[in-house]
């Protein structure tokens, strides 16, 4: 047993740090380390930079953009970027619906769509959800009705994010009734651009737009756009549960949240004494330190043993990262905003984002605080919520 | 021991509770949100026909004299607010600006101000934090410095809730001693339009507002010295008593806003259906929800700990009661918090649902008067509600 990294694997990592410290641009940097918000075009932006240094998609095969790093590069890559810190590249494209085309797209879709995706030509979005299909996704009702060499859609879906700046979405659609519900259900990429659909803004309690509602009004969406096989796109979808095993605990941003909290508390006093300094603090601040190393080394774990596990096999100690991660990641969100005290309540929206003219009315650093909290309460609720990863575990695991 | 309420206090809580029904849901809410000065005149107006503006002085001065200061008619009160999550500047008006007149002020103050605030025509706030004070009382940089006929104050303010729209705002000022000493605090009535004093007015996260005041050589009268002009800097346990007050009326504002908030929750657990039932016949939502439960009656109980401890004689017991109060009503409102908006899924997410609401208020209660950690080490230091012994 070994916990360091070879000394290839260090050379990797050195190799990653040095270009992130150059590459990414400045005012990116800025806004990730005061914890705000990055735009549609720095999301961009960077992802353009990674592409044209061939990183934009590393698990992804090579013919496609990708790497052949293999999973601890690829871990350690993620880290990296999370540190630095670095915005996330977008998630519906590079490990959703990248993935599944790669996975089960025709070859024209590839050819046309994974260029476009890897590069953020094509901005991505996911419309799987609906009002009465959340946990219970398989009972989804928005219907494509096939007519000729076009589907029709009818319907709607809800809390899909970032739909307002995508050019398409991934959607699932019920292309039949019978049988179970997971047996009527397909994977359709449909241009968000296209007539009779329509997206409605749904602000969430951090006070900003993230999400929307989108209505389909027979939307005529050409046949050649459907993934994979009619009725087959839970498979597909479900494809990439339990996939994606590097990164998903979010170890990185949750150790810079700590970095900042220790840092920014040394500024704050409490009489004569830095808050940084008052035991109560430390301990704290400790406690969330040992649960991080407790996770990062079964994330490390995990890494390790998926390099023996057959390409594409799930590993269900996956879902424990998330779930252990997602508590981590609302819980460093806490602390920040206790080191900010009364100032996180203080809303200064322009902040958020970096577009202020005036300067804040208390630290910089905190007007992020309470957004990045509030926020951070949906990591338990999106992509399967905390309740349904644990029934997920107590089934597949422990086999209950 | 008793902890039920006299029919007098039956009354007012139906008259509350009927008025927040009805004049308070989710959808009127949004409507005063949008005022210019953030909440509805016509409830203040409202508040004042009811007697709640004065709800805490004696009736030579416009209020309703009750024995106690009207401490469980407060909570009665701030229960309900906390179900309605009122805007209104009830808490720095009747409780902080006119709880400090009440208790320090001279005859003459309290005759000036207040029946005013009693018919709504005046609103106050209390000026007491500042950027570096960090929920110490004591930590007081803004100075007085005697002037001619006067004080001339001169500092910055932050925090100062509902600073936005009040009249006059009542500034802790330090008239000598270094910048915590307990000594040399005076209290000095501001009117918000002297020259001088400076505005700048936010919302804060929870849609509620505040302003951060500057006060550059302000002029004060010396008969706007609150208390006797004779010793004004020994305001410090004045301020502190105010604050366990107001503390003691969050507590039972954090109360209502966890009860509604568990409410509207186990509402939706029976009408949600996922997977063809009810939300909540899954059992660990059950028992999620009876977590919620436990919570929310810890946090009641310590409630009515405050109410009945806050005119404790002994400052001490006082303060260590208080701080007990609100490091249960900070959790309880944390834990709660969390779990409604968890339970709810997608939609307690959203600004147009309630639920969310409920969590913004009580985590920004969080930060009000000193946090959890300040409360945990106050009761700590002043050695814990239960003595050592063997
Ligand atoms: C910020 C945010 C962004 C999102 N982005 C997207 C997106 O881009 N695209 C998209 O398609 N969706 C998105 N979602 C939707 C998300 O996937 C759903 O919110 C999630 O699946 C839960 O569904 P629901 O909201 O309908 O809650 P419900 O399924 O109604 O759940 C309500 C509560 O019941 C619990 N529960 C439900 N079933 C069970 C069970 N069997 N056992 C125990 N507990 C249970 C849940 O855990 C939850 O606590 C997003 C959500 C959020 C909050």
């Amino acid at each position: 047993m070994d916990l360091r990294f070879t000394s290839d694997e260090i050379k990797f990592r050195d190799e990653v740090r040095a270009f992130f410290r150059t590459a990414l641009p400045a005012s990116i940097r800025r806004k990730m380390e005061l914890g705000q918000r990055v735009s549609k075009e720095d999301t961009v932006t960077w992802q353009r930079i990674l592409n044209a240094k061939g990183w934009a998609v590393p698990s992804w095969p090579v013919e496609w953009g990708g790497t052949d790093w293999g999973p601890v590069k690829t871990y350690i890559f993620k880290e990296e970027m999370q540190l630095a810190p670095a915005p996330d590249p977008l998630s519906f494209n590079v490990s959703m619906v990248g993935p599944v085309l790669i996975a089960f797209g025709s070859e024209a879709q590839k050819k046309h769509f994974l260029p476009k995706v890897a590069n953020l030509d094509i901005w991505f979005c996911q419309g799987f959800s609906e009002p009465g299909a959340g946990s219970d996704l398989a009972s989804l009702r928005t219907a494509a009705k096939r007519e000729g060499d076009h589907y029709i859609v009818n319907g709607q879906k809800i809390w899909t994010s970032r739909a307002h700046h995508a050019d398409w979405m991934f959607c699932l659609v019920r292309t039949s009734s019978e049988g179970k519900p997971q047996q009527g259900i397909s994977y359709l990429l449909i241009d968000t651009k296209t007539p009779g659909l329509t997206i409605r803004p749904i602000h969430t309690i951090d006070g900003e737009h993230h999400f929307n509602e989108v209505f389909f009004d027979n939307v005529r969406v050409p046949a050649e756009n459907i993934v994979g096989e009619e009725n087959r796109g839970w498979t597909y979808a479900k494809y990439l549960l339990g996939h994606e095993r590097v990164g998903i605990a979010r170890i990185g941003a949750a150790k810079h949240r700590i970095q900042r909290a220790k840092a920014l508390a040394a500024g704050v006093m409490i009489g004569d004494t830095p808050l940084s300094e008052t035991p109560r603090f430390r301990e704290k601040v400790a406690s969330i330190e040992v649960e991080l190393k407790a996770l990062e080394i079964t994330q490390m774990r995990v890494v390790a043993n998926s390099v023996r596990l057959p390409k594409g096999a799930a590993d269900p100690t996956s879902s424990i990262l998330k779930l252990k991660g997602t508590e981590l990641q609302q819980a460093t969100t806490e602390i920040l905003m206790e080191v900010a005290g009364a100032n996180a309540m203080i809303r200064e929206p322009e902040h958020l984002w970096g577009t202020a003219t005036e300067p804040s009315i208390g630290p910089e650093w905190t007007t992020t605080t309470a957004a990045d909290y509030f926020y951070t309460r949906a990591a338990s609720i999106y992509g399967g919520s905390n309740e349904i990863q644990k029934n997920v575990i107590a089934k597949r695991i422990l086999e209950l | 021991m008793d902890f039920d309420f006299n029919d007098e206090q039956r009354m007012l809580k139906e008259s509350v509770d009927q008025l927040i029904a009805d004049r308070y849901t989710f959808e009127q809410r949004k409507t005063y949100m949008k005022d210019g000065s953030g909440f509805s005149r016509e409830m203040w107006n409202q508040y004042a026909e009811m007697g709640l503006l004065g709800l805490p002085f004696d009736e030579k001065y416009g209020g309703v004299g009750y024995a106690d200061g009207g401490a469980v008619e407060t909570m009665i009160v701030m229960e309900a607010f906390g179900r309605g999550l009122t805007l209104e500047p009830y808490l720095a008006t009747v409780v902080l600006g006119g709880g400090l007149v009440n208790l320090g002020g001279t005859d003459a103050q309290r005759e000036a101000i207040l029946p005013k605030i009693a018919d709504g025509s005046l609103m106050l706030a209390f000026a007491y934090e500042e950027a570096q004070s960090r929920y110490n009382l004591a930590d007081v940089a803004t100075t007085a410095k005697r002037d001619a006929d006067g004080w001339l104050i001169t500092g910055e303010k932050n925090f100062v809730m509902h600073g936005n729209c009040a009249d006059k705002i009542i500034v802790s000022a330090r008239i000598s001693g270094d910048r915590t000493s307990r000594d040399g605090i005076g209290l000095f009535l501001v009117d918000a339009k002297a020259p001088g004093v400076s505005r700048k007015s936010y919302e804060t996260q929870d849609g509620q507002r505040a302003a951060q005041i500057k006060l550059s050589g302000v002029k004060v009268r010396s008969n706007d010295a609150l208390g006797n002009d004779g010793d004004p800097g020994k305001a410090l346990p004045l301020i502190e008593k105010v604050a366990d007050n107001a503390l003691a009326a969050v507590a039972a504002e954090g109360l209502g806003a966890m009860s509604a908030a568990h409410e509207v929750t186990l509402e939706y657990l029976r009408t949600r259906k996922q997977f063809g039932v009810a939300i909540g016949s899954f059992q660990v939502l059950q028992h999620r929800a009876v977590d919620v439960l436990v919570s929310l009656e810890q946090a009641r109980s310590m409630a009515y700990f405050a109410t009945m401890m806050v005119n404790d004689p002994d400052p001490v017991e006082r303060g260590k009661a208080i701080s007990a109060a609100t490091v249960q009503m900070r959790r309880s409102g944390k834990f709660i918090g969390q779990q409604v908006v968890q339970l709810h899924g997608g939609i307690g997410m959203t600004l147009e649902y309630k639920i969310g609401h409920y969590f913004k208020r009580l985590t920004a209660m969080e930060s009000l008067l000193g946090d959890t950690d300040h409360h945990l080490a106050a009761l700590a230091r002043a050695g814990g509600l239960i003595e050592a012994g063997v």
